[in-house]
C-alpha cells in the first residue's frame, strides 16, 4: 500500500463514525439517488450516482472496520482493498462532481446523508495530498490573506469606502463593544459589494450596533470545502478570536452557503467549545427586524422575480421559510420556481466546485437544469439569490445559456424596498 | 431423523441463533463505533428529528417518485408483500406458534394469501429486472445485491410448491432455503431490514437538530 493510499484509508476510517457506518450498511444500491442529483440528471452518466462517489471510503470501511470484517478477512470474502489508482480515479467524482448540496438525501429510501459523507470522504483525500488544484491555490490565499481570493484588508477599506459614499453611512470598523460583527464572502466583497451598502442602509434603520473585523472579514472556509478539520479550524479560529476580542453578542454569517454551515452547525465541534457569541445568519438578522418592526416595508418591488434557494441555507441549513416571508413583502410578483424549497436544484458551484477550474464544464452542463428552472417562469425579470458563490456561478450560467434576468442578493432586495425609501432596486 | 425434521429442527435452531446473534452483534458493532457528540446550540431537539427522519422516508417524494415509479411500486409491493407472506400466511403463523412463540393470531385466508404472492413476487422481479437492466443500478450493484435478490426469490418459490404440504422434500427444501436465507442475513446487504433505521434516524436527526422540516 503506498503512503497516499495509507493516509487517505486511515482518514476514511478514522471519519467512518457510527452515522457513516450506518449508512453503508443500510444502502441497498438502488441508485434512487441519481435521480436527485444535478450532475447526473445533466450528464446522463450513471458514475455521477450519488453514492458511486463514496465507493473507496465503504470499501475501506467494510474491508476494515464493518462488524466481521475480521472475519470475512479470514474467509477471503472481504472487499478488496482500495489501491492509489482508484483514489487517483475517484477524485474527480469526490470534488468536482459534488457540491455537498443534500438533494440525494431526499430521494434516498435510507435517508442517507451522502452530502455529509462526502465531507468527511474529503478529509481522506485532503489528508493524502489528493486535492484539485484550484482549491489549493484558494487554501494558499488564505495561508497569505484570509480570503480565498487573495482579498486583503486594503481592498476591503476600499469597498468600504465606496458605499459609505453611496449611502451616506458610516461603516465602522473594529468597533469593540459592537453587538453584531458582520462578516461576508470575497465573493461579495468583490463581486457585489453593494451588499455592504445594504447592511449599513438595514442596521442604520435599525439602530443595530454592529462592526466588521480588520482580521476576520472572511466568511468562507476553504477548509471545509478541501475537507481538512485543521485548516478549517485554522479559519475559524481568526473568526471566533476576533469576535471574543471585540467581545461582540453576535457574528453574522452572509449571504454565503457554506459559511454559514462553517461556522454555525460545524464549527464549535472544529474549535471543540462552544462560542462566546451567538452565530446568526443575515436572513434571521433581517427576518427578525423586520418581525420586531424594526425595518418596516415601503413600496414593493414590482418585477417578477424567483427565488433561488442556496443549498447550506436552506436544504441543509433550515432557512427555508424567512427568505420567502421577506420576498413576499418586498416584492409584489414573486413567484417560486418548479422545485421550490427544500428540492430545489444547487446552482452547480458549491462544494468548492466553482473555486475548481477543472470542473467548469460539468458546473455549466449542471447549470442547465437551473437555466429550465428559470426559463420555466414566465414572464420572469429577476432572481434573488442569496448566496454570493452561487450569484457568480449563476452570471457565468446566465452568458453560456444566453439568460437575460437580474440577479440580486435577498440584504439588497429588502435594503432598496424599506418604508420611506422610495428606491427602487436595479 | 429425517431431513425435514432436521431443517425444521436442528438446523432451523442454528440457522434462528445465527440469525438473531448475528443481527444483534451488526447493529451493536455499528453503534459502537461511536459518534462525537455534536455541541453546536440545536435549534430543535434531534431525538424528534430521528423518529422524523424514519417514517418521513417511508414516503417517497414526488418529484422523485415520478422519475422511478416502476423501481417504487416494486419496491413496496416486493416488501410489504413479503412481510404479509411471513407474519400473516397459514402455515407461518402455525411454525411460529409451535415451534417459537407458543401463541397465534388470525392468518391472511387463502386468496388473500396467493393475491399477496404474486404482489411480492412481482415487486422482487421488477426490481432484480431494473438492477440488471438500468446502468445506474448495474454500475452500483454487487454480488452481495444478487445473491439476496436470488435467495429470496427460492425461499418464495419453494414456498409456493411447499404451499399444499402435500410432500415433504417440498417443504423440506423450503425450510432448507430458509435457513440458508437466515444464515446469509446477518452477513450480508439483506441487513437492510434492521440497519435502515440507524440509517434514517442518523441523518434525521442532524437535520433535526438543525431545524430543517424534512
Amino acid at each position: 500500500m503506498s503512503n497516499i493510499t495509507e493516509t487517505a484509508v486511515e482518514k476514511f476510517l478514522e471519519h467512518t463514525d457510527s452515522e457513516a457506518a450506518s449508512f453503508f450498511e443500510a444502502c441497498v444500491k438502488c441508485g434512487q439517488c441519481a435521480e436527485a442529483c444535478h450532475f447526473h440528471l445533466a450528464t446522463g452518466d450513471p458514475r455521477q450516482t450519488p453514492i458511486y462517489k463514496l465507493r473507496p471510503m465503504e470499501r475501506a470501511y467494510k474491508r476494515d472496520k464493518a462488524p466481521f470484517s475480521s472475519l470475512k478477512k479470514m474467509l477471503g470474502l472481504a472487499p478488496k482493498p482500495v489501491t492509489e489508482a482508484e483514489l487517483k480515479e475517484w477524485e474527480e467524482l469526490v470534488y468536482d462532481s459534488c457540491n455537498m448540496c443534500g438533494r440525494c438525501t431526499l430521494a434516498c429510501p435510507m435517508g442517507i446523508d451522502i452530502a455529509g459523507t462526502i465531507r468527511k470522504m474529503r478529509e481522506g483525500y485532503s489528508a493524502a495530498g489528493l486535492v484539485p488544484e484550484g482549491l489549493q491555490r484558494s487554501a494558499e490565499f488564505v495561508k497569505k490573506t484570509s480570503s480565498p481570493m487573495g482579498v486583503t484588508i486594503k481592498a476591503l477599506k476600499a469597498q468600504i469606502a465606496h458605499q459609505e459614499k453611496a449611502t451616506g453611512i458610516k461603516i465602522e470598523v473594529d468597533k469593540k463593544g459592537a453587538d453584531y460583527m458582520c462578516t461576508f464572502s470575497s465573493m461579495e466583497i468583490m463581486g457585489y459589494p453593494e451588499v455592504l451598502g445594504a447592511y449599513a442602509k438595514l442596521f442604520k434603520r435599525a439602530g443595530l450596533s454592529w462592526t466588521i473585523s480588520s482580521v476576520a472579514y472572511e466568511a468562507t472556509n476553504v477548509g471545509v470545502q478541501i475537507g481538512s478539520a485543521p485548516m478549517a479550524k485554522e479559519i475559524l479560529e481568526r473568526v471566533v478570536d476576533a469576535a471574543e476580542a471585540l467581545n461582540v453578542k453576535y457574528v453574522i454569517s452572509p449571504e454565503c452557503g457554506h459559511a454559514y454551515g462553517a461556522i454555525r452547525w460545524a464549527g464549535p465541534n472544529l474549535m471543540g467549545r462552544q462560542f462566546k457569541f451567538e452565530v446568526v445568519h443575515i436572513i434571521e438578522v433581517i427576518d427578525k427586524l423586520r418581525r420586531e418592526g424594526r425595518i418596516p416595508a415601503g413600496k414593493k418591488d414590482d418585477r417578477r422575480m424567483t427565488l433561488h434557494d442556496p443549498c447550506q441555507i436552506i436544504r441543509r441549513g433550515g432557512l427555508l421559510k424567512e427568505p420567502r416571508k421577506l420576498l413576499n413583502e418586498s416584492c409584489s410578483d414573486f413567484v417560486e420556481m418548479k422545485y421550490a424549497g427544500l428540492s430545489n436544484f444547487c446552482c452547480g458551484g458549491g462544494g468548492g466546485v466553482s473555486a475548481n477550474p477543472r470542473a467548469d464544464e460539468l458546473k455549466t452542463k449542471a447549470f442547465s437544469l437551473k437555466a429550465e428552472q428559470l426559463n420555466g417562469v414566465e414572464g420572469l425579470e429577476a432572481v434573488v439569490v442569496p448566496c454570493g458563490n452561487c450569484r457568480a456561478v449563476f452570471e457565468d450560467g446566465f452568458d453560456e445559456y444566453e439568460l437575460d434576468f437580474e440577479v440580486l442578493g435577498l440584504s439588497e432586495l429588502v435594503a432598496g424596498t424599506l418604508a420611506g425609501d422610495d428606491q427602487k432596486q436595479g | 431423523m429425517s431431513f425435514l425434521e432436521f431443517v425444521q429442527g436442528p438446523m432451523f435452531i442454528f440457522a434462528a441463533t445465527v440469525f438473531v446473534l448475528g443481527a444483534l452483534w451488526r447493529l451493536v458493532g455499528i453503534i459502537k463505533i461511536g459518534r462525537k457528540k455534536d455541541i453546536s446550540p440545536p435549534k430543535a431537539s434531534a431525538a424528534a428529528g430521528f423518529i422524523k427522519g424514519n417514517l418521513r422516508h417511508f414516503w417517497p417524494r414526488g418529484i422523485f417518485a415520478k422519475r422511478t415509479m416502476v423501481h417504487i411500486v416494486g419496491g413496496y409491493g416486493f416488501h410489504l408483500g413479503l412481510f404479509a407472506l411471513i407474519f400473516f400466511g397459514a402455515y407461518h403463523i402455525d411454525f411460529l406458534n409451535e415451534r417459537i412463540l407458543g401463541f397465534s393470531w388470525p392468518a391472511m385466508p387463502r386468496w388473500a394469501f396467493l393475491m399477496v404472492s404474486g404482489i411480492a413476487f412481482a415487486g422482487l422481479i421488477i426490481l432484480w429486472v431494473r438492477r440488471i437492466s438500468d446502468p445506474v443500478m448495474r454500475l452500483i450493484s454487487d454480488k452481495d445485491d444478487h445473491i439476496g435478490s436470488w435467495l429470496t426469490f427460492l425461499v418464495m418459490l419453494s414456498g409456493c410448491f411447499a404451499l399444499e404440504q402435500a410432500h415433504d422434500i417440498l417443504r423440506a427444501i423450503h425450510m432448507l432455503l430458509v435457513n440458508i436465507w437466515l444464515l446469509y442475513f446477518p452477513f450480508s446487504r439483506l441487513m437492510h431490514g434492521f440497519t435502515f433505521f440507524l440509517s434514517r434516524g442518523s441523518s434525521g436527526a442532524t437535520y433535526g437538530r438543525k431545524g430543517i422540516d424534512l
